[in-house]
């Protein structure tokens, strides 16, 4: 697996895309991998789901709804990323919340995630405090980083903050909405997108939330590193299955 | 309210909101904002002289406070103890709920909020914000599990009647814990609005706030027992626990007094290992919910789990952060009964002392049998609320 620092030093324009391990069925995780780098996404965010995932919109918790009826959990999913990790080459970065990680152990999680190659976690209800407190240490031990995200309200002072915490990427929230609510990108967002980079921060930026087509996604390319794509593509899954990933794909790379 | 400044007791959050190792504000950084504005503007609110006697005024005037401290005789005579009922029942709205919601309602004020959001179980936290809201003539969305809107229907047409939006919970079990979830999406996605928080759980400063707010439960207690007993201090407080506020409110006063024996009581649904329970002191492991680091029902890889009791007001597979401190330092002592229980003991009350009590309060009230009590001893038991919205389950009972 590539290192996630380098794609960034590589490329421009850089497409992510999210999807909820176990869905839409509880074995497609590698397929979708599979399908995802043979069509050149530059990294993939893997979604462990979640019981009450409350910074995700209905589509995301649907998908983890099913993903856990289908027997998800952190050992199947772990499992399933090691098997692959020799021949995959794409990055890949885990999303799930603090409570997954505290449960299953904190040193058992980060040690799954080494030996399942990974280096990039995000969890969206870890707090800044916290990570300084205590998680930070932690992901040090191991060799990995967390995403923080940042949102229109987030003050300057604290997005320095953040900018001096972060190794891989930022996560620019596109609007304070949860995921997957509908709407282009307004003239707001567009201010908002502006002043965050024309703060000329040391940290790469990643635009997610709302980014769902082509259009979208050349707009929030404009503004940052890259983009990440999670409910537009989740519908996609549930309309297609995994056989026509790159029908999803390609209008985004053209 | 009469909160000492210079004590240093070691039941009162740090300033990140910590109790021992519980607590904190585990929130996504989308509503960082909305919780740092509050965090840095609770306290001086509540602390200031134009909150205090506006709250003061209304707990007097419009919920009809202080709540009377009631020996009850028959019910004391059967146990073999001296038991009162802090009669939380007789508030406006029937319940402890209002307390909170009157309070919180001004600071949402002095903060120059106009919209107000709630979760609610039972809906008397619904029923209570919309009340308040009507009041200070502000819009009001309550978001409510639609398996209790089925088994709260009177809470839910009193909810309408004061003109709030009920917006249906469908995830999950559809019970709190869910209309808890999508308040606080809804939360995220309308930054302006102000999140009406109903029990001692959330991030940071809500459990402290409505600690705070509740606290006057256990404030009127000291005066009313030393009016009526010589003592300030009885020997027991019993209360219900399901997020935890009314306990919270009425062990405030007493927590640093390791005399007073604390009870907790908790919702053990079918049984407490049946499956189908929602005693989370027994079943309940450290993790992380809405916000706060605490005890939580959960299975071997963090999935919060379904908790179940009669009870739409105490099925919450967490439990306040004070609560899981009080647990783990023993200061409280957590017992629990069962569905069964608890219909009983709402029977036994209204046939000797005349007093219908809610279906949560009535599991505070099942623990007496399965106590060693002295004929002498002091029991508060925290009377809640009142059972009108119960009415249905109890004729069922009746009919079973």
């Amino acid at each position: 697996m590539k290192s996630l620092k380098n794609i960034f030093q590589e490329k421009k324009n850089l497409l992510s895309i999210f999807f909820t391990a176990g869905y839409p069925n509880l074995n497609d995780t590698t397929a979708i991998i599979s399908e995802l780098s043979k069509n050149n996404v530059d990294f993939i965010e893997v979604g462990l789901p979640y019981s009450d995932p409350l910074a995700d919109g209905p589509t995301i918790q649907d998908s983890s709804q099913v993903a856990l009826q289908n027997g998800m959990n952190l050992d199947i999913v772990f499992d399933q990323l090691k098997s692959i990790k020799e021949t995959n080459t794409t990055p890949l970065v885990l999303m799930g919340y603090l409570n997954q990680l505290i449960k299953y152990g904190e040193d058992k999680f980060c040690e799954a995630c080494v030996a399942c190659g990974i280096e990039t976690v995000i969890l969206p209800d870890l707090p800044m405090i916290e990570y300084e407190n205590h998680y930070q240490q932690l992901f040090k031990k191991y060799g990995l980083t967390n995403v923080f995200l940042i949102t229109p309200h987030t003050s300057e002072e604290r997005i320095r903050k953040i900018d001096t915490f972060t190794e891989a990427f930022i996560y620019v929230v596109a609007s304070s909405s949860i995921t997957g609510a509908k709407g282009e990108i307004s003239n707001q967002q567009i201010d908002y997108f502006e002043r965050i980079k024309s703060m000329n921060l040391k940290s790469n930026l990643i635009i997610g939330f709302g980014i769902s087509d082509a259009k979208t996604f050349n707009t929030a390319c404009s503004y940052a590193s890259g983009a990440i794509i999670g409910s537009a593509f989740i519908k996609h899954l549930s309309k297609h299955g995994t056989d026509n990933i790159a029908q999803f794909i390609d209008p985004l790379k053209s | 309210m009469t909160e000492n400044k210079n004590m240093k007791s070691k039941f009162q959050p740090t300033t990140e909101g910590y109790y021992g190792q519980f607590g904190g504000a585990f929130i996504p950084e989308l509503l960082y904002p909305n919780v740092k504005e509050l965090e840095d503007n609770y306290l001086q609110i509540l602390e200031s002289s134009a909150f205090q006697e506006e709250y003061k005024d209304l707990l007097q005037h419009y919920v009809g406070r202080p709540s009377p401290l009631y020996l009850a005789k028959r019910l004391s005579e059967k146990y073999g103890a001296t038991i009162y009922l802090k009669r939380e029942d007789l508030n406006h709205t029937g319940a402890h709920k209002v307390n909170n919601t009157i309070g919180q309602i001004l600071v949402a004020k002095h903060l120059g909020k106009t919209k107000i959001i709630a979760e609610t179980g039972a809906g008397q936290h619904g029923v209570a914000t919309a009340t308040v809201c009507a009041l200070m003539n502000l819009e009001c969305v309550v978001f409510m599990g639609e398996t209790d809107i089925k088994r709260q229907a009177p809470n839910v047409a009193r909810m309408k009647m004061l003109g709030v939006k009920v917006v249906p919970a469908t995830s999950g079990s559809k019970t709190l814990k869910d209309a808890t979830n999508e308040a606080i999406r809804y939360w995220i996605q309308h930054p302006e609005t102000y999140y009406l928080i109903g029990s001692v759980v959330g991030p940071h400063p809500y459990p402290d706030m409505v600690a705070r707010l509740q606290a006057v439960i256990s404030e009127e207690m000291k005066v009313q027992l030393k009016a009526q007993t010589g003592n300030e201090n009885p020997d027991t407080i019993i209360a219900c626990v399901g997020g935890g506020s009314n306990a919270a409110g009425a062990f405030y006063h007493y927590l640093d007094d390791e005399n007073v024996e604390l009870i907790a009581v908790e919702a053990a649904g079918l049984g407490v290992h049946s499956g189908e329970s929602a005693a989370t002191s027994q079943l309940g492991e450290v993790g992380v919910i809405h916000g706060s680091k605490t005890i939580l029902m959960q299975d071997e890889y963090g999935q919060i789990t379904e908790p179940y009791s009669i009870s739409a007001g105490l099925d919450y597979p967490g439990v306040g952060p004070l609560h899981a401190f009080l647990h783990e330092t023993k200061r409280a002592q957590f017992m629990n009964a069962t569905d069964k229980e608890a219909l009983d003991a709402a029977f036994e009350l209204t046939q000797l002392e005349g007093i219908i009590p809610a279906l949560e309060t009535a599991h505070a009230l099942a623990v007496l049998p399965k106590m060693s009590l002295k004929k002498d001893q002091v029991v508060v038991i925290n009377l809640s609320g009142r059972g009108d919205k119960d009415l249905e389950t109890y004729i069922n009972h009746l009919e079973d």
